[in-house]
């Protein structure tokens, strides 16, 4: 711990040196920060219910109510159920990652997040920690609403567009942990929580999410087309609706990768600038 | 006609509270306005060009055709919020200065569902502003609003009799905000988004008998094509009935309430 403890010269406070001791210790933080989440998931089981209750009613409701949409001229499959899998599955993320974002509220407002400031931990590993719970505990939600979506029918997105999914899944639960993580930080109260949650229910949700791009509105196929969560869509449904392509996947990756660097920075600010 | 009046005087009181407790609190008041907003332009833009499908009513665009369905989400969840606020109330102790005070205990219930009626008509006026500003049209003229609105309002009441009945019987805010995924399961499961000749089984079946599917029918009616006897008279018997439903099971959880304290 040592390693940690000290500061280099010229280094801000809390920021831990880069030797392979602080990097060690690092990553140790980050696992203690991830099984704290895991603990609460295993000891109240019940809250993770709403997180995983929501995207599968949304699921089972938007397949019951729109699944007529697939007799339109230009929709992509006839199976709507495989259609709109991906999206109650970054739903699911979504939740997650909103999550993340009101306990980290509620823990500032119990005196955790103060204990947390004046321990050696780096800001950007404290920050690591709640975001990579997040991300780990989204495949939750995703795997539920997937089982059902296969017992009703849902297409085998083959193992490579299971796996691209996933992956989609899981970042975007760290780019709205790390969107939930902001507003936490900085409204320090878990009021905040409806912004969290409309915030990533709307990025979510503006894109080819009940239909193809051709078939939406003009102005919301303007919407989507700006909308870097309809790259990350594209790529998680691939698989489900057609065969999975590079050309479908890199935008993807790009679009998280920004979104994680916009988010991931603008969190750290807030981390950075609260006191204890 | 006396303890009429003072009744009346107490429900006027406690629904005034209950209104402005839901207007200064952005977090009772944001669900039932910002959600369902939210969803209205996410469906209209994503699903707009159903109206094409055959066997799709004849509507002049598919924000004419959800208008009615984002209010009766609106009013669902209205009663939720109403049951969270009673619950709280519960919760803080005011309800039981209330039981103490020498008024009859049918006009603490009453004065919550006040509010509640009150969020609902403001979620009609909301949406029906959203959709003249939008370009929808009401073909109904001024009558068919006016009865939207009053249908809406009238709903608000009978949900949050419901909504009241469950926070009296728990007293935990918790347990009636652990209700908000049933309200959307009822909504889903009603032809509040889409026409029920189009739905999916079993989604069809139950939305064919679920009293929600009537009322919506009763507000969508004014809205797409002008004012129709029976469907009005239809929504006006699903709101009677959810209010008996209400009743009885406030009625039962206030003897609840009385007996535990």
């Amino acid at each position: 711990m040592e390693a940690v403890m000290g500061e280099a010269p010229g280094e801000a406070p809390g920021e831990a040196p880069a030797s392979p001791a602080g990097w060690r210790t690092n990553l140790a933080t980050i696992g203690a920060l991830m099984a704290r989440a895991k603990n609460e998931l295993v000891r109240v089981p019940g809250a993770a219910i709403p997180g995983v209750l929501a995207p599968t009613i949304f699921f089972l409701g938007l397949n019951g109510v729109f699944g007529a949409l697939t007799q339109l001229q230009g929709f992509e499959t006839g199976s709507y159920e495989s259609f709109i899998v991906p999206v109650s599955m970054l739903q699911g993320a979504g939740f997650t990652g909103a999550a993340a974002g009101v306990n980290l509220a509620r823990d500032y407002e119990q005196g955790w997040v103060d204990r947390l400031l004046v321990s050696p931990a780096p800001r950007w590993v404290l920050l690591a920690g709640n975001v990579l719970a997040a991300s780990a505990r989204s495949l939750i939600p995703a795997t539920f609403v997937l089982g059902i979506a296969f017992a009703i029918g849902a297409e085998w997105p083959g193992l490579d567009g299971l796996v691209i999914c996933y992956l989609m899944v899981a970042a975007t639960a760290a780019a709205a942990a790390c969107w939930g993580s902001m507003l936490a930080l900085h409204f320090k109260s878990q009021s905040a929580a409806p912004l969290m949650q409309a915030g990533t229910m709307a990025l979510i949700l503006f894109t080819p999410a009940y239909a193809p791009l051709a078939l939406l509105q003009p102005w919301l196929e303007k919407v989507a087309n700006v909308n870097p969560l309809t790259n990350v869509l594209e790529a998680a449904r691939q698989g489900f609706v057609g065969s999975v392509t590079w050309a479908d996947t890199w935008p993807g990756l790009v679009a998280l990768a920004g979104l994680l660097a916009l988010l991931g920075s603008l969190a750290l600010r807030e981390m950075r600038r609260t006191n204890v | 006609m006396n303890d009429l009046a003072k009744s009346a005087r107490v429900v006027r009181a406690l629904g005034a509270r209950s209104i402005r407790q839901t207007f200064r609190r952005p977090q009772l008041l944001a669900p039932i306005v910002v959600f369902p907003t939210l969803l209205l332009a996410i469906q209209t833009g994503g699903a707009g060009a159903s109206i094409e499908l055959p066997g799709f009513p004849p509507v002049q665009s598919f924000l004419q055709f959800m208008l009615a369905g984002s209010m009766m989400q609106s009013m669902m969840l209205a009663g939720n919020s109403g049951g969270i606020a009673f619950a709280v109330d519960i919760e803080m102790g005011f309800t039981d200065r209330l039981f103490a005070a020498p008024i009859p205990r049918f006009a603490i219930v009453l004065g919550r569902l006040a509010g509640t009626a009150a969020l609902g008509l403001f979620a009609s006026l909301w949406f029906l502003a959203i959709g003249l500003i939008f370009g929808a049209h009401i073909e109904g003229g001024v009558p068919g609003a006016l009865l939207a609105i009053l249908l809406v309002t009238a709903s608000a009441l009978a949900v949050g009799g419901i909504g009241a009945a469950i926070a009296l019987r728990t007293g935990s805010a918790s347990v009636v905000q652990g209700l908000f995924p049933l309200v959307l399961v009822v909504l889903f499961l009603s032809s509040a988004f889409f026409p029920q000749e189009l739905m999916i089984e079993p989604a069809k079946t139950i939305a064919q008998y679920n009293p929600l599917s009537f009322i919506v029918e009763g507000v969508r009616e004014p809205i797409i094509s002008g004012i129709d006897a029976t469907q009005t008279l239809e929504a006006v018997a699903a709101i009677a009935g959810i209010v008996v439903l209400g009743l009885v099971l406030s009625s039962r959880a206030l003897k609840h309430r009385l007996r535990v304290g």
